[in-house]
C-alpha cells in the first residue's frame, strides 16, 4: 500500500459527507482527469455558516481521505472561519500525506474555497438585482 | 479472508525448489568464484550450471550469457554497451515508444551523449509495425531495441518480422525479453536477434539477478570495469545464490511452460472475457490475441486506479495499475498514451498479472469483487455523475 497514515485509510474506507446537493448554495469544482484528481465540493449555507457540505472525487486514495477530511472540517463552520482551511492544515489533520501526494491530491481546501466563493459572487448577484 | 496474488508482473513468488537450489550458497558453499582454492570450487561450478541451464532455457550457448543484477541493468548494459561499441558506426538507435524505462532513460542517456534516438509508434493494441522500424533505419543505425512483450499491456511483439528487417541491414537487434522468457517459448536463433535481457523474478526465481545473452561475435562495451568476472563484460564478485536460484528457475520453466502455458491462458481469457460483461464501461487494453498467457489488462472508465487497487487490496487481491496516481512520476503510464488511450481513460488502468498459484476460484472471487468495488468509487466520481446524466440520461 502507498504509505498512508491510519487516518487516511479511515478516511478513504468510509467516506464521510459523499454525494451531491440538490440545489447547493455553492459548487466548487477543482483539478482534471489528466493530472489524476478531481473534486467537486457542494455546500448548503445557512446564517453565514455551512450547514451542508457534499463531495464527489475521481482520484486516488488520497484524494478522496483529503476530500472527505475537508468535508468534515468545515461542516458546521463559519464562511470566513471555514476559508482558513488550508492543504497544510488537511493534511495534518490526516496524520501527514505521502510527499508526491501533497499537491496533486491535496486539492480539497481549494474546492471549498471555490465553492465558498461561488456561494459569495451569487449572493452579490442577487443582492445588485 | 481469501488471498489472491495477481501481480506476478511485478514479481513472480520464488518456488521452493528454486529457494532449496539457493540454500548452499547462503551456507557452507560461499566461497568466491575468483578464487583458486576448493572454496572457490564450489561457487564457480554453481555459476556454470546456471549458466547451462540459463542458455537451455533460450536456446543458447553457455558462454553466450551474461550475469547481471536485473531486468534493468541488462537493458542498460545492451543499450548502452551495444551503442558504445560502435559509436564509430553511427549515433543512430531506434527503440519504441512503449520500451520499458530501463530501455527509455537509457536511450534518454545516449541522446545526451550525443547519440541520435528514434522512437517507433505503437498501435491502439500496442503492437509495433515492422514497416515502421523499417523506415527509421538510416544510414548510421547503429542499434535496434524493441521489447518483446510489453508487461503493462501484455502485448507479444513480431520480434521475428522486426529481426528480418535488421539482419539485412547488419544492424544489431537488442529485444527485452524479460516479460516473455520463462513465461512463452523463446529461442534466440528463431528471434533472430543479436541481444536478449531477461531477469530471475518474472519466472518464479529470486530478485536482484538477470542475464544478457548477446550473440557470438557481437561486441559490446562493459558498463562496470574492474575484474574479469563474467569473461570481463560484467566486473564485480558474482551473486552466486541467486545466479543458482536463477539457473533453477530457467531449468523448472523449461520443463513446465507447456503445462504452465496451457493453465494461465484460460484463467486469463476469462477474466478478460467476464469482467466487461459484470462492469459496464470497462475497457481491454494490450492485444486481444496476441498476450503474454496470464495477462489481463483494463480500463475502467470514470475512476482511478490507485483507489481499486487499495480497495481490492482491502480484499486480499493484488494488482497493480498505470495510472498517473499510482506511479512516483505521477505521470499516466506512456505505454497506455502511446496506444491512444486518453489520460482520463489511462487513469482507470488496472492489470492483473496471474501466477501459476492462481486457480479459476481466484478468478472468480475477483469477478465477483470488481462490480462493488467499481461501484463504490463511481457513486464517488463526478465524471461518473455527468456521464450518467448526460448519456444514460438518468438522475
Amino acid at each position: 500500500m502507498p504509505v498512508y497514515s491510519e487516518k487516511v485509510m479511515d478516511h478513504f474506507t468510509n467516506p464521510r459527507n459523499v454525494g451531491e446537493i440538490e440545489n447547493p448554495d455553492g459548487v466548487g469544482e477543482v483539478g482534471n482527469p489528466v493530472c489524476g484528481d478531481m473534486m467537486t465540493f457542494y455546500i448548503k449555507v445557512k446564517d453565514n455558516r455551512l450547514e451542508d457540505v457534499k463531495f464527489k472525487t475521481f482520484g486516488c486514495g488520497a484524494a478522496i481521505a483529503v476530500s472527505s477530511m475537508v468535508s468534515e472540517m468545515a461542516k458546521g463552520k463559519t464562511l470566513e472561519e471555514a476559508m482558513k482551511i488550508t492543504p497544510r492544515s488537511v493534511a495534518d489533520e490526516l496524520e501527514g500525506l505521502p510527499k508526491q501526494k501533497f499537491h496533486c491530491s491535496n486539492l480539497g481546501a481549494q474546492a471549498l474555497n471555490k465553492a465558498i466563493e461561488d456561494y459569495l459572487s451569487k449572493k452579490k448577484g442577487e443582492a445588485k438585482k | 479472508m481469501r488471498k489472491v496474488y495477481m501481480d506476478n508482473a511485478a514479481t513472480t513468488p520464488l518456488l521452493p525448489e528454486v529457494r532449496e537450489a539457493m540454500m548452499p550458497y547462503l551456507g557452507d558453499i560461499f566461497g568466491n568464484p575468483s578464487s583458486l582454492h576448493d572454496w572457490g570450487d564450489g561457487a564457480r561450478e554453481a555459476i556454470g550450471a546456471a549458466r547451462e541451464q540459463v542458455a537451455a532455457l533460450i536456446g543458447a550457448s553457455a558462454d553466450e550469457i551474461i550475469f547481471t543484477g536485473s531486468g534493468t541493468e541488462s537493458n542498460n548494459f545492451a543499450v548502452k554497451g551495444l551503442a558504445l561499441a560502435r559509436q564509430n558506426k553511427g549515433k543512430h538507435a531506434v527503440i519504441s515508444a512503449i520500451e520499458h524505462f530501463s530501455v527509455l532513460h537509457s536511450a534518454r542517456t545516449l541522446e545526451k551523449w550525443g547519440f541520435e534516438v528514434s522512437e517507433v509508434p505503437v498501435d491502439k493494441h500496442g503492437v509495433v509495425d515492422p514497416d515502421d522500424v523499417a523506415r527509421q533505419l538510416r544510414k548510421d543505425t547503429i542499434l535496434v531495441s524493441i521489447m518483446h512483450a510489453n508487461g503493462e499491456a501484455g502485448t507479444i511483439e513480431p520480434i521475428q518480422k522486426i529481426a528480418r528487417i535488421t539482419r539485412e541491414r547488419k544492424i544489431p537487434f537488442h529485444t527485452d525479453a524479460v516479460a516473455t522468457v520463462g513465461t512463452i517459448p523463446v529461442n534466440v536463433a528463431e528471434l533472430g536477434v543479436d541481444a536478449l535481457s531477461l531477469a530471475g523474478n518474472q519466472f518464479y526465481g529470486p530478485k536482484g539477478v538477470g542475464a544478457l545473452w548477446t550473440k557470438k561475435g557481437v561486441r559490446i562495451m562493459p558498463l562496470l570495469d574492474g575484474g574479469i568476472q563474467e569473461d570481463g563484460r560484467r566486473a564485480g564478485t558474482e551473486n552466486v545464490p541467486a545466479i543458482a536460484g536463477l539457473g533453477k528457475a530457467a531449468e523448472l520453466a523449461k520443463t513446465h511452460m507447456t503445462d504452465r502455458m496451457k493453465r494461465l491462458a484460460p484463467l486469463r481469457d476469462h477474466l478478460l472475457k467476464e469482467l466487461p460483461k459484470r462492469v459496464e464501461r470497462v475497457v481491454v487494453t494490450g492485444h486481444p490475441q496476441h498476450r503474454l498467457p496470464g495477462h489481463a489488462s483494463f480500463c475502467v472508465e470514470f475512476i482511478e486506479g490507485e483507489s481499486m487497487l487499495m480497495l481490492l487490496n482491502s480484499k486480499g487481491i493484488a494488482v497493480s495499475s498505470g495510472s498517473a496516481c499510482t506511479s512516483r512520476a505521477l505521470k499516466a503510464s506512456h505505454v497506455l498514451i502511446a496506444m491512444g488511450l486518453s489520460h482520463e481513460i489511462a487513469q482507470g488502468s488496472i492489470l492483473f498479472t496471474l501466477g501459476i498459484d492462481n486457480t479459476k476460484e481466484d478468478v472468480d472471487y475477483v469477478l465477483e469483487m470488481m462490480p462493488p468495488i467499481v461501484d463504490r468509487l463511481r457513486q464517488m466520481s463526478p465524471l461518473y455523475a455527468k456521464f450518467s446524466k448526460t448519456v444514460k440520461g438518468g438522475k
